[in-house]
C-alpha cells in the first residue's frame, strides 16, 4: 500500500485535484462584499445570515431566560416582594399598602407562555438550525453558497419581523398572550377568555406566521443546496453527520410548518371572521357563543402534527453538531455512522406519527392512543443507539476535554437523562398521572432545552473559529460548561419529584392545594440555581462578545485537526467560499486514525491500495 | 442605589473572570501551549470523574430523601382501583430506566476520563462493529415492546368505559373559569340534559333542561361525596375553555372540553379517614396543618383528597380547588338523603319552571305520604272535630270547577275513606274576603258540594259526607295580603264520627 501523505498544501491540492465550477470568472462580488449595508445587515452571504441567526438567537435567549427568572422568583419566593421590578413591569406588579409588591397572575402567565414561545421558536430553532445549517451546510458539502442567497436573506429577515412583532407586543397594555406555548383554543381565540388572549395573541399569531415564512424559506434553500449543491465526489453516504441532521431537519420543518400555519389561519378565522373551526357550546362571560360545531381537538392536532416534528427539529441538528464535535475531539470515527445516519432518518420519519402522545388526556379515543404508544415508544430504540454509538465513540478515543467536548459530553449526559423519561411519559397508563405535572417540565427541559443548548453551546465553541477568526475563552468556557451542567441538574432534577408527587404545571401559586404546597423548599432550591445558571450564561454572551474582537486568534486553517471541508478554506473565507476552485471529496468524513493517521482530510485522494474508512459498513 | 451596587458587582466579577482567563492564557502560553494543554485535560478529566460519583450519589440520595412524597411510595399510595396498576407499571420503567440511567452515565463519564487525551496515546480506529449494535438495537427493543404490552393492557382497562347493566354511580363535573360544579343524578340515578344556551347564572348554573323531568331531583353539592368501593363514572364537560379534571390521589385527569363530553372512571378503593390513617405515621404530616395554630389539627388530621385543574385556562388556573370526601355506604345514603335538588330549591313554581301550576310525582307521593299521616293523627287523637286541610284541591277563579290536579288529592282522600268504612266526615268549603259576602257564602258551599259529588263518584257513599259552606267566615290567615288570601280559600275535611 502506498504511504498517504501526512503533510501537505490544502490549497496546492484543492488547485490540483479540485472542482472548478468557474465561479471566479463571473464577477458578483459587487453586492455581498461591499459595503456595510450589503456585507452585515442585507446580506446574501450564508457565513453572516448565520451569524445574524446567533446573534440574534442570543438576544431572544436572554429575553426568554430572564422571564423564566422572574417567574422562578414567584415561584420560590412568593413571599418576597417584587417591588424592585416595578420599574421594569409597571403595573403587573401590584403593590401593596405595606410596599409589598406582588406579581400579577395574568402577567404569570404571558411570562411562562412567552418564555416558552421563544425559546422553541427564536432560540432553539431558528437560532440552533438557523445559524449552524447556514454556516455548514455550503462550507461543508463545499458549495459556494445556499442554492438561493436571495431566499436566505429573506429566511433571516421574516424571522426577524416575527421578532419585532413579539417584542412589540410584550409592551401591550393588556399584555402579550398568556395561554401557553401551545395556545390551545377556545382560551386562545376568544378575547373575553383571558386579556392576553386580546391583542397579544393576535400579534403573537403574526409573529409566528412570519415566522413559519421564515422556516420554510430557510428549510427549502437547505434542502435543494444538499441535494444540488454537494461538490464531486461528496455522495449522501459521505456527507457529515451535522449535514445529515440539518438535511432531515430541513424536511420535517417543510412538511409540518404548514400544518401549523393552517392551523394557526383557522385560527385566526376564529377570531375575527365568526368561525367555529374549534369553538363550540361555549357561555362565557355570561353569554352563550353563538357559534358552535367545531372541536378545540382538531387545533391539538394540527398543533401537535407540527409540534412533535419540532421537537426534532430542535433536538437533530443538536445532535449531528454533537456527533461531529465528539468524533473531532476524541479524534475518533463516529461508531456506527450509518445506523447514526439511519437513526437520524428513523427519528425523522417517526416523529410524524407521535404526535398524539400530547393529547392522550385530552379526550380524544382511548383507543387511538394504542398506536401513539406503539410509535412512540419505537422511538427509544433508534434513540438508545445513538446514545451507545456516542460512548462508543469515546471509547479508545484521545480525547481533548476542550469547551466544546465538555458540552457535547455535557449533551449526551443530558439526552440521556432526559430521554429515558420520555419512556415514562409515552406511555399513556403512566401519562394519566403525569401528564401536565412537573414530570413533563422536568422531561422536556432537559432532553430538549437543556441538551439542545449543550449541542448548541457545543457548536459555537467548535466552530467559533470559523465564524469569527477566534478562539473563545477556554477558561470561561469550562466555568460556563461545569455552571450550566451543574446548576441545570439542579433546577431540573428535582422537578421529577415535584411531579411525581402530583404538583401541576403553570400554577402561580400552590398554596390553594395542600397536596401541591409542600415543596417551598425544594422550589427555593430551584429558583437560586436558575438565577445562577442564569448568570453564567451572561458570561458565555460576554465570552461571546469580547472574544469577537479579543480572543485568541486563529493561526492555523484547521485548528482542531478536522476532516471536514469547513476547515479547508481560508481562515477568513470570501465571499464564495474558496478563493480558487472547490475541493473535490474522495473519502467519509471521519478517517481518525485511520492507518495510524491522526485525521485524513476528505479532500485528500485516496491512495493506492487504501481501503476506504467506512468500508464493510 | 441597591441596584447600582449589584450592578457595580456583577461587572467586577465579570473584569476578574476575564482576567483570570487572560492570565491562565499567558500562563499557558509561558509553559507552552501543549503542556498546558495536557494539564488542563488532566484536571478536566478528573472533575469528570468527581462530577459523575457526586451526580449518582445526588440522584439516588435526594430520590431516597424524597421517597415519601412520590408517587405510589410512602403515604402516597392510589386511592383508587386502576391507580395501583399504574403506580407498578411506573416502577417497572423506573427499573428498567434506572439501570440504564445509572450505566450509561457512568460510561459516559468514565470513558471521558479514562481515554482522555495522553501525549503519545492514538485513538483507536474502531467506525462499526455490526455485532455491539445489533446488541443495543435488540435489547432496548425487546424492552420497549415489554413496556408497551404491559402499558397497553393497563391503559385499556383503565379507559374502557362502563357494561350496559353494569352498577355504578354516574356524577358530572363542569369546569368554567374558574370553578367546578359538581351534578349528582339524584333518586332516578340519572342526569337530566342540558344545554348551553340555557345557562343562566342566577338560577340555571349548569344550562339544564327543565322540562327533561331527569333534572328535577339533580343536585348540585359544594363537595363531592362518594363511597368507597364503588366505580364512579365522571361525566367532564366545560362551559367555556379547556379545563382538565384531575384528581391526583386518584391517578384521575382527563381535559374538559366545551362542546365534546369526556368520562373517566375510576373506583375509590379508601376512604379519607383511612388515607388520613395512613398519613398519620409520617413525621412530615404530624405537624400542625396551620403553623399559626400550633395546637391545632394536625396535617395528616387536616387531610382531604382534592380535585384541581391540570390544564391552562386562564388567571385564576391554579386556584379551582374543590374537595373530594370518600366515605362508607351508609355515611353516603345519609349524605344522598340530606341533599336538595337545584330545581327544587331554585326553581320550581318560578317563572322559569315549566311545571308550574302542576304537580310533579314526587310531589304527589310527599303528599299522600302527609295527608296519610295527618289522617291517622286525627283518627287516634281523643276527641272528634280534628281538621285537615285539604293543600291540593284547586278550583277555577270564582268558580266551583275542581281543577284537574286536585284529583290526586281527592283519590287519596277517598282511598282512605274506603279503608276507614266507619268514618264520617264533613267537607268545608272557604273563601277569603274578597267581594261580596254573600256570593262567597254561596260559592264556598258549591265548592264543598263539587267535592262532595267528586268523591261520591269515586265511590264514597254520600250518607258518610256532609258539605258545608263556611264564606269567609273563618280566615286562618290575614286576608289583607295575597298569600293569606291563597291560604283562607281552601277545602277541609273535619271527621265527625270515627
Amino acid at each position: 500500500m502506498a504511504e498517504l501523505i501526512t503533510t501537505y498544501d490544502t490549497d496546492a491540492i484543492i488547485a490540483e485535484k479540485g472542482y472548478d465550477d468557474h465561479f471566479h470568472e463571473h464577477h458578483h462580488g459587487d453586492k455581498y462584499q461591499s459595503g456595510f449595508i450589503h456585507h452585515y445587515i442585507f446580506s446574501m452571504d450564508h457565513k453572516i445570515i448565520a451569524r445574524q441567526f446567533l446573534i440574534t438567537g442570543i438576544f431572544w435567549a436572554i429575553i426568554g431566560a430572564a422571564m423564566s427568572i422572574i417567574f422562578r422568583l414567584q415561584l420560590g419566593f412568593p413571599e418576597e416582594s417584587l417591588a424592585w421590578l416595578k420599574p421594569l413591569l409597571g403595573k403587573w406588579i401590584v403593590v401593596d399598602e405595606a410596599g409589598i409588591g406582588t406579581l400579577a397572575p395574568e402577567f404569570y402567565y404571558a411570562l411562562v407562555t412567552m418564555h416558552g414561545t421563544i425559546l422553541v421558536f427564536f432560540v432553539l430553532t431558528a437560532g440552533l438550525s438557523g445559524t449552524f445549517s447556514n454556516l455548514l451546510i455550503p462550507l461543508q458539502i463545499g458549495a459556494r453558497d445556499m442554492a438561493s442567497p436571495f431566499l436566505n436573506m429573506l429566511s433571516y429577515w421574516f424571522f426577524f419581523m416575527a421578532g419585532v412583532v413579539m417584542f412589540y407586543s410584550l409592551f401591550l397594555s393588556t399584555g402579550p398572550f398568556s395561554g401557553g406555548w401551545t395556545a390551545y383554543p377556545p382560551l386562545s381565540a376568544l378575547p373575553q377568555a383571558s386579556t392576553g388572549s386580546g391583542t397579544g395573541m393576535t400579534l403573537w399569531l403574526v409573529s409566528l406566521t412570519l415566522f413559519v415564512v421564515s422556516v420554510l424559506l430557510g428549510g427549502i434553500n437547505y434542502i435543494t443546496t444538499v441535494l444540488n449543491l454537494r461538490t464531486q465526489g461528496m455522495s449522501l453516504w459521505r456527507m457529515p453527520l451535522t449535514i445529515w441532521a440539518f438535511f432531515v431537519t430541513a424536511i420535517l420543518g417543510l412538511l409540518s410548518f404548514p400544518v401549523l400555519a393552517s392551523g394557526f389561519f383557522m385560527l385566526i378565522f376564529d377570531r375575527s371572521l365568526g368561525t367555529s373551526f374549534f369553538l363550540s357550546d361555549i357561555f362565557i362571560n355570561g353569554q352563550a357563543l353563538d357559534r358552535v360545531g367545531g372541536t378545540p381537538i382538531l387545533y391539538q392536532h394540527l398543533f401537535w402534527f407540527l409540534g412533535h416534528p419540532e421537537v426534532y427539529i430542535i433536538i437533530l441538528p443538536a445532535m449531528g453538531i454533537s456527533s461531529e464535535v465528539l468524533s473531532v475531539h476524541a479524534r475518533k470515527p463516529i461508531f456506527g455512522y450509518k445506523a447514526m445516519v439511519l437513526s437520524i432518518l428513523a427519528i425523522g420519519f417517526l416523529s410524524f406519527i407521535v404526535w398524539a402522545h400530547h393529547m392522550f388526556m385530552s379526550g380524544v379515543n382511548p383507543f387511538i392512543s394504542n398506536f401513539f404508544v406503539i410509535f412512540t415508544l419505537i422511538i427509544a430504540v433508534p434513540s438508545a443507539i445513538k446514545v451507545f454509538n456516542w460512548i462508543t465513540t469515546l471509547w479508545g478515543g484521545n480525547i481533548r476535554l476542550n469547551s466544546a467536548m465538555l458540552f457535547a459530553i455535557g449533551f449526551v449526559s443530558m439526552f440521556i437523562s432526559g430521554g429515558l423519561t420520555g419512556i415514562f411519559l409515552g406511555n399513556s397508563a403512566i401519562d394519566i398521572q403525569l401528564h401536565d405535572t412537573y414530570f413533563v417540565v422536568a422531561h422536556f427541559h432537559i432532553v430538549m432545552g437543556i441538551a439542545a443548548f449543550f449541542g448548541m453551546f457545543a457548536g459555537i465553541y467548535h466552530w467559533y473559529p470559523k465564524m469569527f477568526g477566534r478562539f473563545m475563552s477556554e477558561t470561561m468556557g469550562r466555568i460556563h460548561f461545569w455552571g450550566t451542567l451543574i446548576g441545570a441538574y439542579a433546577i431540573f432534577w428535582p422537578m421529577h419529584y415535584i411531579g411525581m408527587a402530583g404538583v401541576p404545571r403553570r400554577y402561580y401559586s400552590f398554596d390553594t392545594f395542600d397536596a401541591f404546597s409542600h415543596f417551598d423548599d425544594m422550589n427555593k432550591f430551584i429558583t437560586i440555581a436558575a438565577i445562577v445558571v442564569f448568570a453564567l450564561q451572561l458570561l458565555f454572551v460576554l465570552n461571546f462578545f469580547y472574544s469577537i474582537w479579543k480572543g485568541k486568534v486563529v493561526k492555523s486553517r484547521n485548528p482542531w485537526g478536522a476532516t471536514t471541508l469547513e476547515w479547508s478554506t481560508p481562515i477568513d473565507p470570501g465571499h464564495g467560499n474558496w478563493p480558487g476552485k472547490i475541493p473535490s471529496v474522495h473519502r467519509w468524513a471521519y478517517d481518525y486514525g485511520k492507518d495510524g493517521i491522526e485525521f485524513v482530510p476528505q479532500y485528500i485522494p485516496m491512495v493506492e491500495g487504501e481501503e476506504a474508512g467506512d468500508a464493510g459498513h | 442605589m441597591l441596584g447600582l451596587v449589584i450592578f457595580a458587582i456583577i461587572a467586577l466579577i465579570a473584569v476578574i473572570i476575564v482576567q483570570l482567563s487572560k492570565v491562565s492564557e499567558l500562563a499557558a502560553s509561558i509553559k507552552g501551549e501543549e503542556e498546558a494543554r495536557i494539564q488542563g485535560n488532566n484536571r478536566t478529566a478528573f472533575w469528570m470523574v468527581i462530577f459523575m460519583i457526586a451526580f449518582l450519589v445526588f440522584c439516588v440520595v435526594s430520590a431516597l430523601y424524597y421517597k415519601d412524597s412520590m408517587l405510589g411510595y410512602g403515604p402516597h399510595e392510589s386511592a383508587s382501583e386502576h391507580g395501583l396498576d399504574l403506580d407498578s407499571l411506573f416502577d417497572v420503567t423506573l427499573i428498567f430506566t434506572g439501570i440504564v440511567f445509572i450505566l450509561t452515565q457512568i460510561v459516559l463519564f468514565w470513558f471521558s476520563y479514562k481515554y482522555r487525551e495522553q501525549k503519545g496515546r492514538k485513538a483507536v480506529f474502531f467506525p462499526h462493529n455490526a455485532m455491539l449494535e445489533y446488541i443495543w438495537t435488540g435489547i432496548p427493543a425487546v424492552v420497549m415492546v415489554y413496556l408497551v404490552v404491559q402499558g397497553l393492557f393497563v391503559w385499556n382497562e383503565t379507559m374502557s368505559d362502563v357494561e350496559p347493566g353494569e352498577d355504578y354511580i354516574e356524577i358530572e363535573a363542569t369546569g368554567y373559569q374558574f370553578a367546578w360544579d359538581i351534578r349528582y343524578p339524584g333518586a332516578d340515578g340519572k342526569l337530566g340534559t342540558k344545554n348551553f344556551r340555557l345557562i343562566n347564572p342566577a338560577n340555571n348554573p349548569l344550562g339544564q333542561d327543565w322540562s327533561d323531568r331527569k333534572n328535577i331531583d339533580d343536585f348540585i353539592p359544594a363537595e363531592i361525596v362518594l363511597p368507597v368501593n364503588k366505580k364512579v363514572r365522571v361525566a367532564i364537560n366545560s362551559k367555556d375553555v379547556l379545563h382538565n379534571f384531575y384528581l391526583p390521589h386518584f391517578r384521575v385527569k382527563m381535559d374538559a372540553v366545551p362542546g365534546l363530553p369526556t368520562y373517566f372512571i375510576f373506583t375509590p378503593i379508601k376512604t379519607t379517614e383511612e388515607y388520613r390513617e395512613g398519613l398519620k405515621d409520617y413525621p412530615e404530616w404530624q405537624l400542625p396543618a396551620d403553623e399559626t395554630e400550633p395546637d391545632g389539627p394536625q396535617r395528616w388530621e387536616a387531610f382531604d383528597y382534592e380535585l384541581a385543574c391540570a390544564e391552562l385556562c386562564g388567571s385564576g388556573h391554579y386556584s379551582m380547588r374543590k374537595v373530594v370526601k370518600i366515605v362508607s355506604e351508609a355515611e353516603y345514603e345519609e349524605w344522598l338523603s340530606k341533599q336538595t335538588s337545584y330545581y327544587m330549591s331554585n326553581v320550581r313554581n318560578t317563572d322559569i319552571d315549566p311545571f308550574k301550576g302542576e304537580l310533579l310525582g314526587l310531589e304527589i307521593a310527599n303528599r299522600k305520604d302527609a295527608l296519610v299521616s295527618q289522617f291517622n293523627e286525627a283518627m287516634g287523637a281523643d276527641e272528634l272535630g280534628s281538621i285537615i286541610n285539604l293543600e291540593h284541591v284547586f278550583f277555577d277563579t270564582g268558580s266551583a270547577n275542581l281543577r284537574e290536579i286536585s284529583k290526586y288529592e281527592l283519590q287519596n282522600v277517598a282511598d282512605l275513606m274506603k279503608n276507614n268504612a266507619s268514618v264520617q266526615f264533613e267537607l268545608g268549603g272557604h273563601t277569603d274576603s274578597q267581594g261580596d259576602d254573600s256570593a262567597n257564602q254561596v260559592l264556598s258551599d258549591n265548592r264543598a258540594n263539587a267535592v262532595m259529588n267528586y268523591l261520591s263518584n269515586l265511590g264514597v257513599s254520600s250518607a258518610r259526607m256532609k258539605a258545608k259552606g263556611y264564606g269567609e267566615t273563618s280566615p286562618i290567615e290575614s286576608n289583607d295580603s295575597a298569600e293569606g288570601r291563597q291560604a283562607n280559600r281552601r277545602t277541609e275535611l273535619k271527621i265527625t264520627s270515627k
